[in-house]
């Protein structure tokens, strides 16, 4: 077939029929449409079943455990999400579903759509202390740059994907990718990235990272500095010095106020590297993928000869990394020179210890979107007021019966983790930007303060019986049910 | 962006397989570890019959005439050779090329019979892999039947989906050959030639019916009544295998006459099919209207129960 498509026509690329529609028409699925020449997901329309009773058991299948049987549950309380719900866009006209539903004896109101954002990205808290790439260095799909590397936080490495400037503002294949990767992201899938000067990685939402083909297992206890001050306890006595390598702060046990403490005797270790404090030691070596993201594989590498006047031979000296991965065990000769031993027993523990300490390393990825903008006329004719009730805490705002933050400041720019939020809750539209359900709940008589579309809400029973575009899950059970509980509305 | 295929479960137990413009609702009776096996090995085969069938696309969008290439993945052959039948090329003696029945030959593709015949393919693979009492697999309303002796099925017939009201109903039996049943309509999700609000067609095996009930509801019809709106498939549909084919996109209310004469002609074209043992049965249904042709023409439900009968669920009294 030639590239050149008939006017008002699309071709979709969702499925291997790569259907050709036209405007106004759905495909052969009847799930995705041509709305004004952008491809976009009508189908299905997710609902959220609540499970009332707490603990109420879900029922895996073929190892997908948000799907469920609907069987074990009577007495359910529904919420409407906005997934599958379609969009008006451009937002001239009401949004598709207004669902009306009692609360304790309140009339709420949600309005559902799903919304079309070019303004949007994801943050990516990827948790290993390996050094992933300099600061501010490209991250890349597929070759095309779709993000950057923008810093650290406590044993996690932190990048922005997407973003408006790689979506738009780039040539039309790095939009292309961009669109695709935070597709992948926000949906669950795995994506590989690479970083300029940096590590390959594969991510995946809620899944541990693999950097340079390495899964990662743990994130860190702590800095070096932490953790002699968590263990220094369990080493007095049954070791003379502990360094705990890390490429942020390296702890060494006998100069740091936890050893000082409990009266370790100085050593005459000599760590390479700027001493911050007593103990702490920065850049110890170079950024890397070794101990405790350090480019080092010999511990000893960072060490100067002990100094002879308080060094004595067969002192003990355990170095460890900040996750426990890494670990070696010397005594100092008779020259003063470390000669690696086994780890006595005594020490295993202590290790094992800082490991079972570490939380497992996870990839969490965070929708990050404005919905300032047009969007909100589909909520209500006065769209600032709709601002200003979120703002207000009047509103509630949530992604696919997700929580979502707001920023404070202008706007409703909000934050969701993904991992919260149904499967495959987003698409995206050729232009490219990405689909994304919001929801926005609020108290009918509110919902008629701010120029809500009164005439277009339905009730919730009116939109459940159309069973045959719907898809019933069950919430996630970290998630706070979308609407508000009766507790909260006497307190408000 | 390709979206993996869906499985999940829904209530009472049925399997929900999606993938593209496939979507199949499954539900088996027997012992848990049977369904589960069943149910297993129809998700496992499920995952690839999209992107076989997508292999084979252009092929499966052309007219299906005996000389044409023949396709190579199984279910794409049942699919050719159920339109290839029941589109009345039959072999006047074993050995002997097909012949058409009808000059010019219909207009059909394999794609006439796509949704019976991915049904079948999935119980198939359940079958296979398990022994339970009864099973169906569900395409849109193009079903593949499983039924072990002693066991059977209700099926209700419906004209509107968006309106689910009965029009009739039948109950299918092990002892009967049934194990395919379609529908056909403008108003379904597939594009008629035809008027027919729904077509349903009992036959032997889901491909037979589908393409059965694709030509039953193409031919209820009243060529060239102003009432109809008909549309050029490919203005709707860029890649429709129906092309520049007038479809059918609405039909005006018409005189009771009208809705017969065209009913005729489909009741006309259901016996055609099954004086060539291609159908059990088919119930038409027109604004309203509903005539049912039976093979055996049994004169009374209860005089051989092995025996399937649709029942009309409205009176014929405006006939």
């Amino acid at each position: 077939m030639a590239n050149v498509l008939p006017p008002d026509t699309i071709r979709c690329d969702a499925c291997p029929v790569l259907c050709y529609i036209k405007r106004g028409h759905a495909g052969a699925c009847e799930r995705y449409a041509n709305i004004d020449n952008q491809l976009v997901r009508v189908d299905p329309h997710v609902l959220l079943d609540r499970a009332k009773f707490q603990g109420a058991p879900l029922v895996p299948f073929l190892e997908r455990e948000h799907e469920w049987d609907g069987q074990l549950l009577k007495g359910r309380e529904t919420f409407v999400t906005a997934i599958g719900a379609g969009t008006t866009y451009p937002d001239y006209k009401p949004a598709p579903f207004i669902v009306s539903s009692e609360v304790a004896g309140v009339d709420m109101v949600t309005v559902v759509t799903e919304g079309i954002f070019s303004y949007c990205g994801v943050k990516l808290k990827i948790d290993t202390d390996r050094h992933l790439g300099p600061e501010r260095n490209l991250v890349r799909a597929q070759g095309e740059p779709v993000g950057h590397v923008t810093t650290a936080e406590y044993g996690s490495q932190m990048l922005s994907i997407g973003g408006v400037h790689h979506l738009t503002g780039g040539t039309k294949s790095e939009g292309r990718v961009t669109c695709e990767t935070l597709l992948d992201l926000c949906n669950g899938k795995e994506v590989a990235l690479t970083i300029d000067e940096g590590a390959s990685i594969t991510v995946a939402a809620n899944q541990p990272p693999i950097v340079n083909g390495q899964r990662e297992e743990r994130m860190r206890v702590g800095c070096g500095s932490a953790a002699i001050g968590m263990f220094a306890k369990q080493w007095f006595g049954k070791v003379d010095e502990v360094v705990v390598v890390d490429d942020h702060i390296t702890g060494v046990l006998s100069e740091h106020q936890a050893g000082k403490m409990l009266g370790v005797r100085e050593t005459g270790i000599a760590i390479q590297g700027r001493r911050s404090t007593p103990g702490r030691y920065f850049q110890v070596a170079q950024p890397g993928t070794g101990w405790g993201g350090t480019n080092i594989n010999d511990p000893l590498s960072i060490l100067k000869p002990f100094k002879e006047k308080f060094a004595w031979p067969h002192l003990r000296l355990l170095m460890v990394s900040t996750t426990g991965d890494h670990y070696a065990y010397y005594e100092l000769d008779e020259s003063l020179r470390p000669i690696e031993e086994d780890l006595p027993p005594a020490l295993r523990e202590s290790v094992a210890r800082i490991r079972e300490n570490c939380e497992p390393a996870l990839t969490t990825v965070l929708f990050m979107a404005g919905a300032g903008g047009s969007l909100r006329a589909g909520v209500t004719e006065n769209p600032v007021k709709l601002t200003n009730s979120v703002k207000n805490s009047l509103t509630r705002v949530t992604c696919g019966g997700a929580p979502a933050y707001i920023w404070p400041g202008g706007g409703i720019t909000f934050m969701v983790d993904v991992a919260r939020m149904p499967e495959n809750a987003f698409g995206y539209v050729p232009t490219p930007a990405l689909v994304a359900p919001i929801e926005f709940t609020l108290k009918k008589s509110d919902y008629a303060t701010l120029g809500g579309h009164m005439d277009y809400i339905r009730s919730l029973e009116e939109v459940m019986r159309e069973k045959d575009r719907q898809r019933q899950l069950t919430s996630l059970p970290d998630n706070p049910w979308p609407l508000p509980s009766p507790n909260e509305r006497r307190t408000k | 962006m390709r979206e993996p295929a869906q499985i999940c479960m829904l209530p009472n137990g049925r399997l929900h397989l999606h993938d593209g413009p496939i979507d199949l609702i499954i539900h088996a009776d027997g012992t848990p570890t049977a369904v589960e096996q069943a149910y297993r090995a129809a998700a496992t085969r499920f995952v690839t019959v999209l992107d076989e069938l997508c292999a084979e696309l252009p092929l499966l969008r052309a007219q299906a005439l005996p000389n044409s290439p023949r396709p190579r993945g199984p279910i794409a052959q049942r699919m050719f050779d159920a339109v290839l039948r029941s589109a009345g090329f039959q072999q006047a003696s074993p050995g002997r090329a097909l012949e058409p029945c009808l000059s010019p030959p219909l207009f059909i593709t394999p794609m006439a019979a796509v949704a019976g015949a991915v049904a079948e393919a999935i119980l198939t693979e359940m079958t296979n892999a398990a022994k339970f009492d009864r099973a169906y697999v569900n395409n849109g309303g193009d079903i593949a039947l499983h039924l072990t002796p002693g066991h059977s099925y209700s099926i209700g017939m419906v004209e509107r989906p968006e309106t689910p009201a009965l029009f009739g109903s039948a109950e299918i039996s092990a002892e009967s050959n049934i194990r395919g049943i379609a529908t056909s309509g403008w108003r379904g999700r597939s594009f008629s030639l035809g008027i027919a609000d729904a077509v349903t067609v009992l036959a032997s095996t889901a491909p037979a019916a589908d393409a059965a009930a694709t030509i039953i509801a193409n031919a209820v019809n009243l060529p060239n009544h102003p009432a109809m709106t008909r549309v050029p498939a490919n203005q709707i549909a860029p890649d429709s295998d129906l092309r520049e084919i007038p479809i059918t996109r609405n039909v005006a209310p018409l005189s009771i006459r009208e809705i017969h004469q065209a009913l005729n002609n489909g009741v006309r074209a259901a016996k055609t099919l099954q004086s060539q043992e291609l159908i059990h049965s088919a119930a038409l249904c027109l604004q309203g209207q509903v005539r049912v042709t039976c093979r055996d023409a049994l004169p009374r439900p209860s005089a051989d129960a092995t025996q399937p009968r649709l029942v009309p669920r409205r009176s014929l009294q405006h006939a």
